[in-house]
């Protein structure tokens, strides 16, 4: 296999798992009146979203866009926003550039995809295409939400069921499980910070919503509520989306899958790298970690660590099997 | 202008139906137009699903289009067959044995056969390959010989391409989409097939190795996705199973060539490469060119891996040398050509010239370095004033072009707007030369869908066919059950 299919593969994963992301996060902000409609918007008081500055901002944050920049330069920040995040080619988060990016990838490894998979990446990339063109009126954009999910579910499960189980297989969901921790523990950190400014859970200040949209935003209300089988409690959110280890979106369980798709390349290759060891030590503190302890050295501080080591990973493991030149 | 008989490859000169052609003739017969509307939509869908598609240059970047393949197959008889491959065979050696020569002594010279000038003096020319000793002195591996037919036992070769000859791809998914779409018409297993190319191929490629491996590694080469064949170049390493690679999947240490991959650089035997020479090496040649491998032609000049087909090939197969492949044959083998060339007038001689200035509504006038049937002129289809126009330019520039008579190109019954016509075609097989020399049976039939047309090329409005090689020459008469 060549280091460059390898890249290919790894990235094509990071992107369809991105576009899947964002469409998540951007469903989940129930505030957000664009996304709602006008009923929904109309009907939600005043001081709600005034008091919190808008939920957009802080969509924006997660996608290190500075909400005032935003605000400066659009009559219709929220809009603005919208659309930059879906359709704008030029921002390299948007649904359309990361399923541009991913169908690039996807093309130039034809011959290590199956048929299958490639043509439901190029349907999607021709049927977004054409999405983008039109444009999506305010208030329609949630149907847009569910058919990028349901694409991105077609595409990946369709990999799932018909790849051969080999290295390309392994860099592949590299991809997609470090794409999917980094955008899990963004999510949290941001929603989390917005809700608990001071990051230590209150009783007194949850607001119900607030958090059955972090747990909307990764498919987890009803998971949430069969194993609590409580009220949503903040720093119970915390631990499910950190340290549950059968949860598809959670910090544990993505590290779990990253560690045993290294593995897998180790074995290919008999011998180990520093990405090994970075993984190793990432999975062992989510395995071993427990939330009370995670909370007295403050959540934020753990996340930031989290995300940086993450990107220390993706950065070693392109040293390690993907340098192209 | 008078105007001479046309052979069609069914009906001959207009009588009953050529024996081989009567399964074809009794299947058209019983084809209704329904069924047949189907299938060939069902046909655009399945080479659409293969990704066989192609992109002309200066055509937008985005848009890929699939070349039109016309149901009716083209059939030849065994024993035309056993003809045309002996010739195809014996002009494959030729053309190696002088490109041997020619990068070597140059005895042909010596013998006063053909000017040096010829050789040395060809823009085609790659000094880089003066002595080069390529294993088995095979310099040209794939060979595609295009051929027509004007005649029953009239072939002409009308070029050869030593270079990076592509097609090979049609040849192969046109079968497979004919089986797919009639498999009753295969049934009785008289057309002998074609899909061991592929095995064939990576024989010769692998025999192409310097080293004494026994499992040596090949990788095919190519510029990449913007290239108008690259639909081949994927379909082709995917059938062999070997990896396909760019320039910068490629690096040169210590003279040896080697691909990154996870697992550390892996060495690399034999690169098949679909990348023309000037792409090749940018410290060999265009210095700007960021397709190639830097170091490969030191590499190939240490012996330490073969480049297939060999660089500075060229020199075989421009317009400029056609006319001499006779003379090659005759000089390196000791026979005579059993596929003749067409008559060729070369306007850098003077007299020559000034026959095709007197002659050029009847002829073909095609540029000497010209490819895909762009800058060239069919006289008798021609108006007054482009025939004006480029009996200017051969005044001006005589030295970059060559004429031909206009070939009264065989026909092949065709689908078309009105139902079944004849359409020209002509004939590209594949020639594989390693440890022995191979043609698998039958080759890419390009057809001119308009009618009257003698231009094929798929630039320039042409089709392709499946193309049939009876098991025998004996009258076929199978039964239909398509």
């Amino acid at each position: 296999m060549l280091s460059s299919t390898a890249d290919n593969l790894y990235w094509m994963g990071r992107y369809i798992e991105r576009a899947e992301n964002t469409a998540r996060l951007l469903a989940a902000s129930n505030r957000m009146s664009l996304i709602a409609g006008p009923e929904r918007a109309a009907g939600q008081s005043q001081s709600q979203t005034q008091g919190r500055g808008g939920e957009w901002r802080s969509v924006a944050t997660i996608y290190g866009i500075e909400p005032e920049a935003i605000a400066a330069e659009s009559e219709a920040p929220e809009e603005k926003l919208l659309r930059t995040l879906c359709f704008d080619r030029d921002n390299a988060s948007s649904i359309v550039a990361c399923v541009q990016r991913a169908r690039n990838n996807a093309r130039a490894e034809r011959n290590n995809l199956t048929v299958e998979a490639w043509e439901n990446i190029n349907a999607t990339w021709l049927e977004l295409a054409e999405v983008a063109r039109k444009g999506v009126p305010p208030g329609e954009y949630r149907p847009f939400f569910e058919w990028v999910k349901r694409q991105s579910h077609l595409i990946l499960g369709s990999l799932w069921t018909t790849l051969l189980r080999d290295e390309a297989f392994d860099f592949l969901h590299l991809g997609i499980f470090i794409e999917r921790a980094d955008n899990t523990a963004r999510i949290l950190d941001v929603k989390y910070h917005r809700i608990l400014p001071d990051g230590a859970p209150r009783a007194d200040v949850v607001d119900y919503y607030e958090w059955a949209e972090l747990l909307a935003c990764v498919s987890a209300v009803r998971a949430y509520k069969r194993i609590y089988q409580s009220g949503i409690e903040p720093w119970r959110v915390a631990e499910f989306l950190l340290l549950r280890r059968d949860l598809p979106r959670s910090l544990h369980y993505c590290l779990g899958r990253v560690d045993r798709h290294l593995n897998s390349l180790a074995d290919f290759h008999g011998h180990r790298h520093e990405c090994h060891r970075i993984s190793g030590v990432l999975y062992s503190r989510l395995r071993y970690g427990q939330i009370e302890r995670i909370f007295r050295r403050g959540l934020h501080p753990v996340l930031t660590d989290f995300i940086g080591s993450i990107a220390e990973l993706s950065e070693e493991l392109r040293r390690n099997y993907l340098m192209t030149t | 202008m008078q105007r001479r008989p046309i052979f069609d490859e069914m009906r001959g000169f207009g009588g009953d139906v050529r024996p081989v052609y009567q399964r074809i003739a009794r299947w058209l017969e019983a084809l209704d137009p329904e069924t047949l509307s189907h299938k060939r939509g069902e046909a655009d869908l399945l080479f659409r699903r293969l990704g066989i598609t192609f992109r002309a240059y200066g055509t937008d970047a985005e848009v890929e289009t699939t070349i039109p393949f016309d149901l009716v197959p083209r059939v030849l008889g065994g024993a035309e067959w056993e003809t045309l491959s002996k010739g195809l065979i014996q002009r494959a050696k030729a053309l190696n044995a002088f490109l041997t020569d020619a990068y070597g002594r140059r005895e042909i010279c010596r013998a006063g056969k053909i000017p040096e000038a010829r050789i040395v003096a060809n823009e085609q020319f790659v000094a880089f390959a003066q002595g080069l000793e390529l294993p088995g002195k095979v310099h040209a591996h794939i060979s595609g010989i295009d051929v027509v037919r004007v005649g029953e036992d009239q072939f002409y070769v009308l070029e050869d391409n030593v270079r990076t000859p592509s097609g090979v791809s049609y040849m192969l998914e046109n079968r497979e989409v004919m089986m797919r779409l009639f498999p009753g018409l295969f049934a009785d297993g008289k057309v002998r097939p074609v899909a061991t190319y592929t095995d064939l191929l990576l024989r010769t490629l692998r025999q192409a190795s310097f080293s004494t491996d026994a499992d040596p590694t090949v990788v095919l080469l190519t510029p990449g996705p913007y290239n108008s064949a690259y639909f081949e170049h994927l379909f082709l390493a995917d059938e062999m199973g070997i990896e396909l690679v760019k320039g910068s999947d490629l690096f040169v240490d210590d003279n040896r060539v080697y691909m990154r991959s996870p697992r550390g650089p892996q060495r690399v035997d034999v690169i098949y490469r679909r990348l023309d020479d000037p792409f090749l090496d940018p410290l060999a040649f265009r210095p700007d060119s960021m397709l190639g491998v830097p170091g490969l032609v030191g590499a190939l000049r240490a012996g330490r891996v073969n480049v297939v087909n060999a660089i500075g090939n060229g020199i075989a197969d421009d317009k400029s040398i056609y006319p001499l492949v006779p003379e090659m044959i005759r000089f390196y083998l000791g026979e005579e050509p059993l596929i003749a060339n067409v008559p060729t007038y070369e306007c850098s001689d003077g007299s020559q010239l000034q026959y095709v200035l007197d002659h050029i509504a009847e002829l073909v006038v095609k540029e000497v370095h010209g490819s895909g049937g762009k800058g060239m002129l069919v006289g008798p289809t021609s108006t007054k004033a482009e025939i004006e126009e480029f009996r200017a330019i051969l005044k001006r520039h005589p030295e970059g072009y060559i004429a031909q008579p206009t070939l009264a190109l065989s026909t092949v019954p065709t689908f078309v707007d009105q139902g079944v016509a004849p359409r020209h075609v002509d004939l590209r097989p594949f020639v594989l030369c390693g440890e022995s020399i191979t043609v698998v049976p039958g080759g890419l039939t390009r057809v001119a869908l308009r009618d009257g047309s003698l231009v094929v090329n798929s630039s320039q409005g042409g089709g392709t066919k499946d193309t049939w090689v009876l098991d025998d020459g004996e009258p076929d008469g199978g039964a239909l059950d398509a």
